[in-house]
């Protein structure tokens, strides 16, 4: 069984982070950033994230497996039709793997690999409900499993995005297709959080609360320009922009998000882009 | 309608480069609305083929260039000049070009890329509304497609993408679903309680084969 699974049931506050896998066939430097996340629950391996193309992620993530660590292995649903999905989780299911994360994925033109062909077979809730149905012991043709796996399966949310209604009614259809917990974006207002967890707390889905360090008040900006869901309010941005020492600063904005998640949410998503070893300071009480 | 746009000309130039002569064929349908198979384009090509010392045998301009029997029969219409010819340039979409590749032995080749099956909002300005997917989902999605006018072809509602309403793809767009949730909602009715089963592809026959006649067998339906 999932340990991340085990230790939300039980109430337990988690913590993940992510790793993407290499960019070429060596695997060792990805476990020497697995290494520095000794303090968190699970590691998120990601599928060719921004649709820049890289090693394929069940592979790192068996390699964690071996080595002690709990995967949660990213799928999504840019690079593969239901056929490739289906048979790959289940395969992922014989790699020991007990954690996935369903998402739609990245357009290819945002990519290494502008030119290739997007898939979108299926989008993040209709393969949430594949995994279901492959959980339950038929594929999505509904033909038999001769054995069904067992996951921990999630999906992504973005609490701040807007129209707000439409992006509610999205997180509502995953959660009945069978989305176990979310791993959100990263937030920095916390009505928005407050919102989010209104809605999605009926339900009893975990909510791991994406915290994301502020490295300084230029990634700050460059967050509210170019990445969709994620704002980064004025305040924070001047407190950046005063701070003696960025970073500092954006460690300590990260703590202060990661005190609302204690208090609303049931865990952390830490994205600290190669300063893990911050880590122990933004999980500091 | 079928949108397409020319070639660009330095690389038709050496498509066209082992022929000395040509025969041309546009078409009086989309390919003329759109400006890139019509009466003007085929002179201007005439012109411009002339102008690098190529002969240019005769040309013909179809009504439909996607009338598989018509093409033929126009071919036959004009086999001296097709015969004086090296090779057939065709100024049409790709289903043209077809009707005249199959009704000729000579080399054809086509000087326009086809792009989509578009609705004018005026001339010049196209826009892509249905992508011919064999299952029309407009009933349930307010009369607008999101297998098309999403970029990512999406059933279930917007993706992490979406940027204040917007497509991250192309930012001047709205999200399809942004509109199908304003139309709907405006409608007083609501899709989005429900999960949208994945699509069924298997109704995108390709290649595609329709026949009015045996509509009723057509095989592999459910």
């Amino acid at each position: 069984m999932s340990r991340l699974r085990e230790k939300l049931l039980s109430g337990q506050f988690v913590t993940t982070a992510e790793i993407a896998p290499p960019k070429g066939a060596d695997i060792a430097s990805a476990l020497i950033t697995a290494n520095k996340l000794n303090l968190v629950d699970a590691i998120n391996i990601t599928d060719n994230q921004g649709a820049c193309m890289r090693m394929a992620p069940v592979a790192l993530a068996r390699v964690l497996v071996e080595n002690g660590y709990e995967p949660i292995l990213q799928i999504t649903c840019r690079d593969r039709n239901r056929l490739a999905l289906q048979s790959d989780i289940l395969g992922a299911s014989a790699l020991g793997i007990k954690n996935l994360l369903i998402l739609t994925g990245d357009h290819p033109g945002f990519g290494d690999h502008t030119a290739a062909r997007p898939v979108f077979d299926l989008d993040s809730v209709q393969l949430l409900k594949g995994v279901s149905d492959l959980q339950s012991g038929h594929d999505m043709a509904g033909n038999p499993l001769d054995c069904r796996p067992d996951f921990f399966a999630g999906a992504a949310a973005a609490p701040a995005a807007e129209p707000r209604d439409l992006v509610m009614f999205k997180i509502k259809k995953k959660i009945s297709c069978g989305a176990e917990f979310f791993q959100t974006q990263a937030v920095f207002n916390r009505s928005q959080i407050e919102t989010f967890m209104n809605v999605v707390s009926g339900a009893h889905v975990p909510v791991l609360l994406g915290v994301l360090l502020l490295k300084g008040p230029r990634m700050a900006r460059y967050l509210n320009d170019h990445i969709p869901g994620v704002h980064v309010p004025d305040e924070l941005i001047k407190r950046l922009d005063d701070a003696s020492d960025p970073l500092t600063e954006g460690v300590l904005i990260a703590r202060e998000m990661v005190s609302w998640a204690r208090e609303l949410c049931q865990g952390v998503h830490l994205m600290t882009f190669g300063r893990e070893d911050l880590i122990p300071q933004i999980l500091a009480d | 309608m079928i949108i397409s746009s020319p070639k660009d000309k330095q690389k038709l130039k050496q498509l066209l480069a082992p022929y000395a002569s040509i025969f041309l064929v546009g078409c009086g349908s989309c390919a003329t609305v759109c400006k890139v198979g019509g009466e003007d384009e085929i002179f201007a090509t005439q012109e411009w083929l002339e102008q690098d010392g190529k002969d240019v045998t005769g040309s013909m301009i179809l009504d439909e260039a996607c009338h598989i029997m018509r093409a033929a029969r126009e071919l036959r219409r004009f086999r001296d000049q097709v015969k004086d010819a090296d090779a057939l340039l065709v100024l049409s979409c790709g289903a043209g070009a077809q009707s005249i590749s199959d009704g000729c032995d000579k080399p054809v080749l086509t000087g326009v890329d086809p792009l989509f099956l578009g609705n004018v909002r005026r001339f010049g300005q196209y826009e892509e509304k249905c992508s011919l997917c064999g299952e029309c989902l407009l009933n349930q999605t307010g009369g607008i497609c999101p297998v098309t006018t999403c970029a990512k072809g999406l059933l279930n509602g917007p993706c992490g993408g979406m940027n204040n309403g917007h497509c991250e793809v192309d930012i001047e767009r709205d999200c399809a679903w942004v509109r199908i949730y304003e139309r709907l909602s405006h409608q007083g009715q609501d899709i989005f309680t429900q999960a949208v089963e994945p699509k069924d592809w298997s109704r995108k026959f390709k290649p595609g084969l329709h026949d009015l006649n045996r509509v009723q067998q057509k095989g592999r339906q459910k």
